[in-house]
Formats: structure tokens, sequence, C-alpha cells
């Protein structure tokens, strides 16, 4: 029987239905539009250069133009997950980890413990849930989706904004990435080296989950 | 026991706890659920291991009902 949807999605209903397929072809629309960034900068820096070699400021700065932008919207990928400092009274904060754990087994807890991300193994993919955001790691653990979505309360603790997202995701995953916001979608490395170091093993975690996910899916 | 609880500022408050042959107490979950959903709570309920179904009557049965607050895309 088919999972009745998130009724969250009547706030975004022009949007398309998530599914793999749709997620293929967002992540190839990605690279595409990378390529279309990095290429035109590094060919005008290459012919500005030998056009004219006074010219190497500017060929520099062309070559900067094709590094940064990348960067940029890797960083704004990782940003998805990255803690923020809340205000939230510590008493609330633990009672509020104690009721995510009971949602979890005992590994998922230890990695939350350690990268404050849960890890949740869906259809499309192994998903790293922060109280903000989440992170895709679809089957083969060759690129990562990263969402911005969370729960518009900002007194909920962290574990309850955890909370939040898991059960939405486990009730309708696919309803779930439709919500939820694209931030960025490319290759793992690319975010890792964006995420805060206590962060990595979690993702980490997450392409071991989803290699194993496409293992499975093979014939 | 049976608990319906709602996810807070405090970390989470129980509303409410029922056994399915406690009649008034599932009376009293069953209005204190209602009055969730009529603050715009969605509640939810594990349905096994990876799995959660949002439900729109309370469920006797479940051991544990959390009400949610809607997410959307940030």
């Amino acid at each position: 029987m088919a999972a009745e949807p998130l009724p969250e999605l009547a706030a975004v209903h022009w949007r398309p239905r998530a599914d793999a397929r749709r997620l293929d072809r967002t992540g190839l629309m990605w690279s595409a539009t990378t390529v279309a960034h990095v290429v035109p900068f590094i060919a005008a820096g290459v012919v500005l250069f030998l056009v004219q070699p006074l010219a190497l400021p500017v060929s520099l700065a062309s070559l900067a133009h094709a590094w940064v932008i990348p960067e940029l919207y890797a960083q704004r990928g990782a940003n998805v997950v990255r803690p923020k400092v809340g205000r939230v009274p510590a008493d609330a904060e633990a009672r509020s980890v104690g009721l995510l754990g009971d949602l979890v087994g005992h590994e998922v807890r230890a990695l939350h413990e350690r990268t404050g991300l849960i890890l949740e193994r869906g259809r499309l993919g192994a998903w790293l849930v922060g109280p903000a955001g989440a992170l895709l790691v679809r089957p083969g653990g060759h690129r990562v989706v990263c969402y911005c979505v969370g729960v518009n309360d900002p007194a909920l603790p962290s574990g309850d904004r955890i909370a939040h997202l898991l059960l939405a995701l486990r009730a309708d995953e696919e309803g779930f990435a439709t919500v939820a916001n694209v931030a960025f979608s490319g290759a793992p490395w690319r975010v890792r080296r964006r995420l805060a170091a206590a962060l990595r093993p979690a993702l980490e975690a997450g392409r071991a989950s989803a290699r194993r996910l496409d293992t499975m899916a093979m014939p | 026991m049976s608990r319906l609880i709602r996810m807070d500022h405090t970390g989470h408050t129980t509303l409410a706890q029922w056994t399915a042959d406690d009649q008034e107490a599932v009376e009293a979950a069953v209005a204190a659920f209602r009055e969730e959903l009529d603050r715009g709570y969605f509640a939810m309920v594990s349905t096994g291991e990876g799995h959660a179904e949002q439900v729109r009557e309370l469920p006797v049965g479940a051991e544990l009902v959390i009400m949610c607050l809607p997410i959307s895309g940030g």
C-alpha cells in the first residue's frame, strides 16, 4: 500500500513529486551548470594569456572565478548541516536528544553523538539528517544532494528538529525530497571539504551505506 | 502504557497516557489529540524500523504517538 503523502506538499503543489529519475536529472543539470560556469572562465583565462601575456592578472582572475563559483555552490550545500549555536536550555536539548534516540538504533545514535547527524537509509539513498537540512547520498555514493529543510519554530531543541525531519522522511521519503529545497547536488568530495571536520565521518558513513544500497539494487 | 507526546521547546511534553482497557484515559487522550490537531500539529506513529505514518485519529493501540509541526523548505 502506498504511504499517505505528506500534508506539507500542499504548500509546494507546483513542484513535481521527487523520485529517483528526477533526482538523476536534477543531478545532471547541476553538473551541466557547473561545467557552464567553469569552462568559459578557464577558456577566457587561457585565451587572454595566449593573446596578450601582459593580461596575466586578468587571466588569473578569470581562473579564480572558475575555481570560486563551484566552491561557493558546494559551500551552500555543506551549510545545510552546519551546526548552529542555539539558545535552547541544556535540559530541553538533552530531553529532545533522548526522544530522538528512541527513534533510531544504537549505531545511528552513536553517530549522532559524534557528528550531530542521523543516518537513515531510504529508497532514494542514504540520508544524513541534521536540525536544519539533510544530505542525500545517492546509491553508489557518487553524488550527494543537499537539502535545506526544517521546522519553523526557533524554540525547538535540535533533537526535536531532527526528529521532525526524520519522521517526515520515514512517512513519505519522496514527499520529503519534494518539500525540501535543493541547495546543491554534486560529488561528495566537494561537500566533504566544506564540512566541519566533526561532520565528515557522517558523510563517510552515508557513502558506505549508499554503496551497500547500490550493491543491493544490482540484479 | 501508551503515550501521546508533543515535541516542543521543553524537548517534549507528555499530553496523555493510557491503556486500551482504560476508557476514561483513552477519552482524555483522544481529546488531547484532537486539541493538538486543531492547533496545527500533525500526528506521527512509528510503523516499524525506518517507517512512520501520519494519523488523523488516535491509534489507541500505538505505544507512542508524536505530535509534530509541519516541515518546510528553508
